[in-house]
């Protein structure tokens, strides 16, 4: 066997192309169980909001302070950017690098967008004087919206990293690139999907 | 005969074909060193090899010293735990180690005591054991096992460490505060642990970072069971070794998530001032809080136990596993009821999500939460029965190799099993009003915890160590290491259940000779469970020995192991070279496997008593020689 060959066999299989009997590329699992974890963290808090909320006497109702319609098109902002990522996606797949890296900083702007809307949701509150202090509704808005919004600017960095360093890597090996782009994709609307949650949870209920 | 042509080079002269052959023999030789090079990772810088290693089998080693350093450094807080314990209110020399605001003139203080207590806990658990049953045997052996190059994803496995290790320190560190480390217990209650000391959060934060390591190692871990198999290797010719680390890695990723809720509200408790734990009207020292309050203590303690029931799963099941494959091996048999085995083992993994309010009867939660959480308990009790049952009967008929590894792992059925058994009247909510929080329970995790895991991972050490580096540990202080520990472990824990019965309560720093009803028993066994944790820790002191001298003689390339599977096992760990070449790749070639993982004395076995698991047998007698099929199995089952 020559040196080639040899080194070969070392390569770890299945980061690009699906195992034939699992269907799935490593990643992709990965991703997947990633993502079940996630559920688990948003899952407890959601449970401990459920747990407090009916053991409390009285509860505040968010739309009768926080800002609704801001929220809303939050929401709209972030569906917004999963539809953004997946056409980002969807051109890479059609070999379009230009189009996917516009789609991406598409989800980056609209990402950006929904923090800056935050930044001045949390603004308006501490001016008002309600704190993670104040109780326990307030705790765990900040508590929830702030772990979602520290989501949030980690795919703002992933993106970032996928836009301009690591877009090199479309030269060398599209086939990954465009894979690592699903990824994050998928981690992308798993994120949407908690806002779609957090909104009526907070605001709406 | 034809001229020979001749060349110059340099001053000599040379014929031209054997210029071509000396080339050839330097270009082929400069290749092999290039590839070795690429493989054992020479060209790496030594920071890259041995400190941010991709390479899982450095990965596993860095986890497996960094495990056992906080192993030693948990069992000797123990040690001055006992020493208080056994003889209270004494003053040691010793003890003056913790500095005069804990121990003022050798006397330990409560406060200590229970900084102590919270730290020995939390270390153990998650700083010595967890790392070195998964992230350093897994990291290790379950790539080889598997015949995969390496693990998955080889960068998140180094992050993996390097989130472990940053843990670890920033709870080490919090010795150094003025205010001392965490207090509240290994369990972190609130409202205590709300407002305890500084501390607290240091203990919040390193948990942040230990979760975050044990998510990418098990995202990890499963990723490369299910992806990187090699040919052949379906699931159910796993070792069981792979399985248990499996499921194990299922409960790390789905159990874990919720403490890291948890520590998220309870440090946002401590920072932000938030409720979430902290009732109305709470009273600290005499003092009525002022808080906001409307939080639930309780909420605590479910989202605590439902990471830390599976967690104990998560200490076991490696140990169990680590005990089939030392089992399989010595007694040259197939072990019994290998899929039973592993269904038990799937169905234990799902049951120990449903299983954690049984740490909460005394609560007062309700009897119909009560009932139900006391019926899956029994229900889980049967899946662990069924593996421990099927180990013991593994050993029936055999011929069986007493081994070092052996007697570990033939002393961790019983102690397990001990452990186990003692658990039930703690999963009836009725015995446990009596039983929790009394040294009953220290008793009944301590001995599956203890000489359960802590015996397996030695079985293991003593198992595996051939494989890595190329020595046999001495096999004489290996027994003595045994023989030593076995007795005096007992000695320490057995006690603890005749405390647990008169009623002892746990976490108390005198032992509980304050208290009328416990002065009697506690001031006969304490002494005597001190003087054996001393013999403990006496003992161990051959394997840290032949441990290091052992390691150290490896690195200097002295081995007085050649055959790359000196225990004569199938399973494919034994199939790579020994001390397999660091960096990526395992195998010369990759194997493809042809059986099962324990085809010892099958009735293929011609020469030797086993079947490795790649090993391609040439092509059976056509039929009608040699034995029918059900003559054969008759055989095997004889």
């Amino acid at each position: 066997m020559d040196a080639h060959e040899a080194h070969h066999e070392f390569e770890i299989p299945y980061t690009v192309h699906p195992r034939p009997d699992t269907g799935l590329y490593n990643g992709k699992l990965g991703i997947w169980l990633f993502l079940a974890s996630e559920v688990m963290l948003f899952g407890a808090l959601f449970s401990s909001y459920i747990l407090l909320r009916t053991s409390a006497p009285t509860w505040p109702r968010g739309w009768e302070f926080l800002n609704v319609p801001l929220a809303t098109a939050n929401t709209f902002i972030l569906i917004s950017s999963s539809v953004t990522v997946v056409l980002g996606w969807a051109n890479l797949r059609l070999g379009n690098l230009k189009w996917g890296r516009i789609f991406i900083a598409c989800t980056i702007l609209l990402a950006t967008l929904f923090l800056i809307n935050k930044g001045f949701e949390y603004h308006h509150e501490f001016v008002e004087g309600r704190l993670p202090s104040t109780n326990n509704f307030m705790a765990l808005y900040f508590t929830l919206t702030g772990l979602h919004g520290l989501h949030v600017l980690g795919g703002i960095i992933v993106f970032l990293y996928m836009l301009f360093p690591g877009a090199k890597m479309w030269g060398k090996d599209r086939a990954r690139y465009t894979n690592r782009i699903e990824i994050a994709g998928l981690y992308w609307h798993f994120v949407d999907l908690v806002w779609i949650f957090l909104f009526p949870a907070l605001y709406l209920m | 005969m034809a001229q020979r042509k001749q060349l110059r080079v340099g001053t000599q002269w040379l014929y031209v074909d054997d210029a071509e052959r000396i080339l050839r023999d330097a270009i082929r030789l400069r290749e092999e060193e290039e590839h070795r090079n690429r493989i054992e990772g020479h060209v790496l810088p030594w920071y890259r090899r041995w400190l941010f290693s991709t390479d899982h089998k450095v990965i596993g080693l860095q986890y497996g010293f960094t495990a056992l350093c906080f192993l030693l450094f948990g069992f000797s807080l123990m040690i001055l735990m006992r020493l208080q314990l056994g003889w209270p209110g004494h003053a040691f020399n010793v003890m003056k180690v913790l500095g005069e605001n804990r121990a003022p003139g050798g006397v330990l203080l409560p406060e200590a005591y229970n900084q102590l207590g919270a730290m020995h806990g939390t270390i153990m658990v998650f700083l010595a054991i967890v790392p070195l049953a998964v992230g350093a045997f897994g990291n290790y052996i379950v790539p080889l096992q598997i015949g995969a190059p390496d693990m998955a994803f080889p960068k998140l496995n180094m992050a993996s460490y390097w989130c472990y290790l940053p843990g670890g320190l920033i709870m080490l560190s919090s010795f150094a505060l003025p205010s001392g480390t965490a207090n509240s217990g290994w369990t972190s209650y609130p409202p205590l642990s709300d407002i305890a000391t500084i501390g607290q959060t240091f203990w919040l934060v390193g948990m942040i970072f230990l979760i975050t390591s044990s998510l990418l190692g098990s995202v990890n871990f499963i990723v490369t069971i299910v992806q990187l198999r090699a040919k052949g290797m379906t699931f159910m010719r796993l070792p069981f070794f792979v399985w248990a680390q499996f499921v194990t890695s299922f409960l790390l990723l789905l159990a874990f998530p919720p403490l890291e809720a948890a520590g998220i509200l309870q440090l946002m408790d401590r920072v932000a001032h938030t409720n979430f734990f902290l009732p109305s009207g709470l009273v600290v020292s005499g003092q009525i809080l002022h808080n906001a309050g409307g939080g639930n203590p309780l909420l605590w303690q479910h989202l605590f136990w439902f990471l830390a029931h599976p967690e104990v799963y998560v200490l076991i099941l490696p140990a169990m596993g680590i005990v089939a494959e030392v089992i399989a091996n010595n007694t040259r048999k197939p072990l019994w009821g290998y899929r039973s085995m592993v269904g038990s083992v799937v169905f234990l993994g799902f049951m120990s999500f449903v299983v954690w309010a049984h740490h909460m009867f005394l609560t007062g939660m309700g009897t119909l939460i009560s009932a139900f959480f006391q019926t899956t308990t029994m229900i889980i009790s049967i899946p662990s029965v069924i593996v421990l049952s099927a180990l013991f009967l593994s050993l029936w008929g055999a011929s069986i190799r007493f081994t070092t590894p052996m007697l570990f792992a033939l002393a961790f059925l019983p102690m397990f099993g001990i452990g186990g058994l003692t658990g039930l009247p703690l999963g009836l909510a009725t015995a446990d009003l009596h039983l929790h929080d009394t040294y009953y329970v220290i008793g009944h995790f301590h001995y599956v915890v203890a000489p359960g895991t802590i015996f397996a991972m030695f079985a293991g050490i003593y198992y595996w160590f051939p494989k890595i580096s190329g020595r046999k540990l001495n096999d004489f202080w290996g027994r003595v290491h045994f023989w030593g520990s076995f007795v005096c472990i007992n000695g320490v824990f057995f006690p603890m259940f005749l405390q647990g019965l008169a009623g002892v309560s746990r976490r108390l720093y005198d032992g509980g000779i304050q208290y009328a009803h416990a002065k009697a028993i506690a001031e006969q066994t304490n002494p005597f469970m001190s003087i054996c944790a001393i013999g403990l820790l006496t003992f161990q002191v051959p394997f840290i020995i032949n441990f290091f001298t052992n390691a150290f003689l490896a690195l200097r390339g002295k081995r007085n192991v050649t055959d790359p599977n000196p225990w004569q096992a199938t399973t494919l760990d034994w199939a790579a070279t020994t001390s397999p070449p660091l960096g990526h790749g395992n195998f010369a070639v990759l194997p493809v496997v042809q059986r099962g993982p324990y085809e010892y004395n099958a009735p293929e076995c011609t020469t030797d008593d086993y079947l490795p698991q790649h090993l391609v047998l040439p092509a059976p007698p056509p039929s009608g020689g040699g034995m029918l099929p059900e003559a054969a199995v008759a055989q095997r089952e004889i």
